[in-house]
C-alpha cells in the first residue's frame, strides 16, 4: 500500500509537471481512523498529500461528473474505473479528458465491521502484510483483512482497473471462487411474507439524508426524483411509503448501470445495505443479458440498446 | 442547589416511580449503536454506551411531524386547517449528554425569541425535563470544551448525573429536576466533593480543540469569498448526513401531503446541503453549486451565528458530523482554517487578481 502511495504520488507529480493534466484527483489522509478525504491536486508540490491505503472506499468517479477541465488525471481503482466507463458512455465525461491512474485494489476495510468487533473507540488501524490491527485504548486486536473487508470486495471479480493510462503496479490476481450473489439468493428464496418484513427492517432506520445516492456515481441527475417540486412526485416526510419508494426507484435508476462499488453502503450513515436492492438487478442483468456494467468501452449497457436476442419470454 | 445520591440498586425502582407522571425517553441499543427512544415499561436507558448515532433534538423537533390536517371532502370542515392533537404531558429525557443540552439551548434562541415563538418546538420543550449524564469517556472527536460545552456542562438541564461506580450522584440544577426527583423518590442528600475531581478529569481527558477566537472580529466578506471554499467543498457530496446528525441543525420545510381527501401538513428537517433547500419559485437558486451551500453551512455555524447572537458558535462539539459524514470533512479543521484566516494575504491575493 505504502509502494502504491509512492506510485500515485510520483505519477501525479510528472502528470502535472509536464501539464498533461490540470488536476489529479486522489485521496488525501483523512482526520479519523479508516477515512480518506478525496481530494484534488493542482500542483506539483502538493502531489504528497495523496495516499493509497484501504480506506479509500469512495467511488472517485462521482467526482468526474460534467468537470470541465481539459484534462484530468484521476486515481481509480477496480471499480471506479467501471464507473468511468460508465461515466464516459453516458457522455458525463470524455475520455479524452482523462488520464486514468489504475490501482490494482486489494479490497477495501469495513469500517462498521471493524467498529462492531473493537472493545472500544478506535484510536488507530495499521494495515501490513493482509492483516488489519486496530487499537483501542486497552488492547490491539488483530484481523485478516480478508474477514474484516468491505462485503462487495469480498465477492469482487474485478479488482484490476478495465481501463487505464497508468498503472501503480502489476495486476492482481482476481477472485473466482466467489460467488457474489449468495446474499440475493437468500432472499429471492423467501416467502412474499418474509421479503416484506426484510426490506421494511432493512429500511427502517433510513433518515432520507440521500448520502447512498449521492455518493453514488450514477446518480448525476440534476433533480432527482425525490427533489423534483413541479410536480411534486414524493412525499418528504418519514413515511415509510415514501422511504421506500426512494430507494427502491433509486435502484432501478441504477439497473444495468451499478458496478457494485460499495459508496452507497459505505456513506449510509446509519448503516444500510440498500447494495441488496442494486445487486438483485445486477444478478438480473447479468442473467438476462449476460451484462455486467463498466467492462468495455465498446458496447452499450443491456437497457440502452435493444438486440435480437434479448430475452422476450415474458411476452405471451 | 442539592446533590442527591442515587444507589444504582435504587435506579429502576425510580424509573418505575417516574412512569406514573413521565413519560420516559433514553438511549436505547439498537445493533451497536445508541439511539433515543421512548423507553418501554421495564426498560432502562443505556448509559455505558458512547453518545448516540443521531441527536435527541428529535425529541422536541421531530424529524417529520404533522402539525395540521384538513379535508377536502364536501361538508362543515372542507379546506379547514385543523390542529393535530399532541401528547404534551410531562416527559423526561435520561441519559442526554450536557453538549446536547446546550445545544438545546442554542435552538432554544431560534425557536423562541422576541420576533417568533414556534409552538411546536417550545410545547415539547417545555414538556421536558432534562437529565443528563456527565461525560467521563469522551471520545477522540468531541471538543465539546472548546465549543462552549463541557463534559460537566450544567447548560440546559435540570439534573445532572454523574456516574460514581456503585451510586450516581445527582446535581439538581432547577425546580423542574427538584420535581422529578421527588416523584422517583430519590432523595438521599450528599456531598458533592466527588464531582469536582471527576468534572476536571473529564476535560482533561478531551483532547480534541477548535480555536474560535478571531471569527467574531474576522470580516464575514473576506470569509466568505476565501480560497479555501474549493479545497474544502470538493470531497462533500452535498448529502444531508452532518445536517441531520447535528443536534443544533434547526432548519426545516413544511409540506402538505393530500391523500386522497385528507391532507397533512407537516414539518420535515430540511437541509441547507441540498440543491433544492435555496430554489426559488423563479426556478433560480442563489446557492446553485455545492460550495456556495458548504460554506453556507460553515459561515452559519461558525459566522453569520457567533455575529447575531454573540454566544459563541453553534456547534457543541459532539463530533458526529466528524464520525459520519462520508467523506471525512472535518469540521474542527473547517474552523481552524476560518480562525486562521490571513486578511493581509487574503487581500493580496484578491488585489492581485
Amino acid at each position: 500500500m505504502i509502494a502504491y502511495t509512492e506510485k500515485i504520488r510520483e505519477t501525479a507529480q510528472r502528470l502535472l509537471k509536464q501539464c498533461q493534466v490540470e488536476m489529479v484527483i486522489g485521496f488525501r489522509a483523512g482526520s479519523m481512523p479508516m477515512m480518506n478525504e478525496p481530494c484534488f491536486i493542482r500542483k506539483p508540490e502538493d502531489a504528497g498529500q495523496l495516499v493509497w491505503d484501504s480506506n479509500c472506499g469512495i467511488n472517485l468517479a462521482n467526482y468526474l461528473t460534467d468537470r470541465k477541465e481539459g484534462k484530468i488525471g484521476i486515481v481509480a481503482k477496480g471499480c471506479d474505473s467501471r464507473n468511468i466507463v460508465t461515466h464516459i458512455l453516458e457522455n458525463k465525461i470524455k475520455r479524452e479528458q482523462l488520464v486514468i491512474i489504475g490501482v490494482p485494489c486489494q479490497g477495501m476495510i469495513d469500517k462498521r465491521r471493524i467498529t462492531r468487533k473493537a472493545p472500544g473507540e478506535i484510536l488507530e488501524v495499521i494495515e501490513a502484510d493482509g492483516q488489519v490491527t486496530v487499537k483501542t485504548a486497552t488492547d490491539a486486536q488483530t484481523y485478516a483483512k480478508a474477514d474484516v473487508m468491505q462485503s462487495n470486495c469480498m465477492v469482487c471479480k474485478h479488482r484490476n482497473p478495465v481501463v487505464h493510462d497508468e498503472m501503480v503496479a502489476d495486476p492482481v490476481p482476481e477472485q473466482t471462487d466467489v460467488d457474489p450473489y449468495e446474499d440475493v439468493k437468500a432472499i429471492e428464496a423467501m416467502t412474499s411474507e418474509e421479503k416484506w418484513k426484510y426490506f421494511d427492517e432493512l429500511l427502517a432506520p433510513c433518515i432520507r439524508c440521500y448520502a447512498c445516492r449521492n455518493a453514488c456515481p450514477l446518480c448525476y441527475c440534476p433533480t432527482c426524483f425525490v427533489d423534483e417540486a413541479k410536480p411534486q412526485w414524493m412525499g418528504k416526510s418519514q413515511d415509510p411509503m415514501d422511504v421506500r419508494t426512494f430507494h427502491f426507484l433509486r435502484a432501478y435508476h441504477c439497473a444495468g448501470r451499478c458496478t457494485d462499488c460499495g459508496a452507497c453502503e459505505r456513506a449510509c450513515p446509519v448503516g444500510i445495505n440498500m447494495r441488496t436492492l442494486t445487486k438483485k438487478l445486477n444478478k438480473d442483468c447479468l442473467d438476462l443479458y449476460g451484462w455486467e456494467a463498466g467492462l468495455s468501452l465498446d458496447s452499450r449497457p443491456a437497457l440502452d440498446i435493444y438486440n435480437p436476442n434479448d430475452p422476450n419470454e415474458f411476452i405471451k | 442547589m442539592k446533590v442527591i445520591k442515587i444507589d444504582k440498586t435504587e435506579w429502576t425502582k425510580g424509573l418505575d416511580a417516574l412512569r406514573g407522571d413521565y413519560r420516559l425517553f433514553g438511549p436505547v441499543k439498537e445493533k451497536e449503536y445508541c439511539n433515543f427512544k421512548e423507553l418501554a415499561k421495564g426498560e432502562s436507558p443505556e448509559l455505558d454506551m458512547p453518545n448516540t448515532r443521531l441527536s435527541p433534538k428529535s425529541l422536541v423537533f421531530p424529524q417529520s411531524e404533522a402539525m395540521m390536517a384538513y379535508s377536502l371532502a364536501p361538508g362543515e370542515d372542507q379546506n379547514i386547517c385543523k390542529e393535530v392533537p399532541k401528547d404534551y404531558s410531562p416527559r423526561a429525557i435520561l441519559g442526554i449528554r450536557p453538549c446536547d443540552a446546550k445545544a438545546m439551548v442554542l435552538v432554544h434562541m431560534n425557536f423562541d425569541n422576541g420576533d417568533y415563538q414556534d409552538p411546536y418546538w417550545l410545547n415539547l420543550y417545555n414538556a421536558s425535563t432534562f437529565v443528563g449524564q456527565a461525560c467521563d469517556k469522551p471520545c477522540g472527536t468531541c471538543f465539546c470544551t472548546s465549543a462552549g460545552s463541557g463534559p460537566y456542562n450544567e447548560q440546559g438541564l435540570d439534573v445532572l448525573l454523574s456516574d460514581q461506580g456503585d451510586h450516581y450522584l445527582a446535581k439538581v440544577l432547577t425546580e423542574k429536576g427538584q420535581k422529578l426527583m421527588a416523584a422517583a423518590g430519590w432523595k438521599s442528600e450528599a456531598d458533592g466533593q466527588a464531582l469536582a475531581g471527576k468534572k476536571t478529569a473529564a476535560e482533561t481527558a478531551i483532547t480534541s480543540q477548535v480555536s474560535t477566537d478571531r471569527l467574531k472580529s474576522l470580516d464575514t466578506m473576506e470569509l466568505h469569498g476565501a480560497d479555501f471554499w474549493e479545497d474544502i467543498s470538493f470531497s462533500c457530496i452535498n448529502c444531508g448526513t452532518c445536517t441531520f446528525v447535528c443536534p443544533t441543525c434547526w432548519c426545516f420545510d413544511i409540506q402538505d401531503e393530500v391523500y386522497g381527501k385528507r391532507g397533512v401538513r407537516t414539518r420535515n428537517w430540511d437541509s441547507c446541503m441540498f440543491p433544492i433547500f435555496s430554489v426559488h419559485t423563479t426556478g433560480h437558486n442563489p446557492r446553485g453549486t455545492k460550495l456556495q451551500r458548504l460554506r453556507q453551512r460553515f459561515m452559519h455555524k461558525l459566522k453569520y451565528f457567533v455575529d447575531k447572537y454573540d454566544q459563541g458558535i453553534m456547534c457543541v462539539g459532539c463530533g458526529r458530523c466528524v464520525q459520519q459524514c462520508p467523506v471525512n470533512i472535518d469540521i474542527r479543521k473547517v474552523c481552524e482554517t476560518m480562525n486562521s484566516l490571513d486578511s493581509e494575504k487574503f487581500c493580496a491575493v484578491q488585489q492581485g487578481k
